[in-house]
């Protein structure tokens, strides 16, 4: 499954609840204020262990528009909408962390 | 919908996209407000433009005369000198010539 | 008219949410009546006044550009909460160069910026008037 979360971790306990219920095979996209979890902020531990697994994505557009680029976290790849499309057809189901 | 040279313009007479701007627009919008634009005109309304491609935003009317004092002369960093050119205000007539939306604050 | 202290408080990101840009139009208008004006950039809203922000990909206005105008206004007090940046993975260096030009010292441009604790920001809060939080 693909896992999107749009909200800040330092907001809202969406990214954590993902990580809490996700399986080994699902992957996370960051989208939106998601995003702000991709940088090596005191939050990363959440997800970090999935990242070194590939398995966490962040939206370049979105990445850009906070101006991080150029501080994501090794391990997460930045995809674009064409990837996030790729995304949704590997992974079939979609759920969205609102 | 109302049109300037086939530009679409909202109720007050604002541009809708900001994109669609030339000067002949601008030269338009002056005529049908009877005035017509000599460079007095033009050093405000491309001050505006610029102000606002650098900040997203239009200036205040305190913030476009004390600006415009230091560009052009302390003899034209005055309202008074500003209304002349632009009877509506400079900030919403001036803004409305430069395709600009209406500024922040202004009624 | 009498002088009162005004804080505005940010603690949402620019673009995922409307508070940012409402807070700064809220701001931009209040400027018209020369109040006592600071904001304070805490939580994720110190990414507002973050370099490089770059919209082009989500097709949103970069407002990020019309902080560089509020010298303009008279607003030259941004505190911002190192603890904040610090757990965001951010520091001093991350923050836009936003300066006024005192009008007190030659026009002389001078920071507008400061990157305090939140104990020093509880203090100035303590001393305002009022208090808006976005």
């Amino acid at each position: 499954m693909l896992h999107t979360v749009n909200k800040s971790s330092f907001e809202r306990n969406s990214l954590q609840s993902c990580v809490n219920t996700i399986d080994d095979s699902s992957v996370i996209l960051l989208i939106e204020d998601g995003v702000i979890s991709c940088t090596n902020n005191a939050n990363l531990p959440m997800i970090a262990s999935l990242a070194a697994e590939g398995r966490v994505y962040a939206l370049q557009g979105d990445v850009d528009a906070r101006g991080v680029s150029s501080k994501v976290a090794d391990n997460i790849k930045l995809v674009d909408y064409a990837g996030f499309v790729d995304l949704v057809v590997e992974h079939g189901a979609t759920v969205s962390w609102v | 919908m109302d049109d300037i040279l086939g530009a679409e313009v909202d109720e007050e007479g604002f541009l809708v996209n900001l994109g669609d701007w030339t000067r002949e627009i601008a030269e338009q919008m002056a005529k049908d407000d009877d005035i017509v634009l000599a460079e007095e005109h033009w050093q405000v309304i491309d001050f505006l433009r610029e102000y606002f491609d650098e900040y997203q935003i239009a200036p205040a009317v305190r913030v476009l005369t004390k600006a415009i004092g230091k560009k052009f002369g302390k003899e034209k960093g005055n309202s008074k000198y500003l209304y002349s050119l632009f009877p509506y205000g400079p900030g919403k007539q001036g803004c409305r010539f430069a395709g600009l939306p209406k500024p922040t604050g202004c009624i | 008219m009498s002088t009162k202290k005004f804080m505005y408080l940010n603690r949402k990101s620019s673009y995922g949410t409307v508070y940012a840009i409402e807070s700064l139009e809220v701001v931009l208008i209040a400027a018209a009546f020369e109040q006592d004006v600071s904001l304070a950039f805490i939580d994720d809203g110190v990414f507002q006044i973050i370099n490089d922000q770059n919209t082009d990909g989500i097709g949103m206005k970069n407002f990020s550009k019309t902080f560089h105008a509020l010298g303009d206004y008279d607003i030259n007090k941004l505190y911002v909460s190192r603890e904040s940046l610090e757990e965001r993975g951010l520091n001093e260096g991350d923050i836009m160069p936003l300066v006024y030009e005192d009008e007190d010292d030659d026009w002389k441009e001078k920071p507008s910026v400061r990157v305090i604790s939140n104990a020093e920001l509880s203090k100035i809060m303590s001393e305002q008037d009022v208090c808006l939080s976005f």
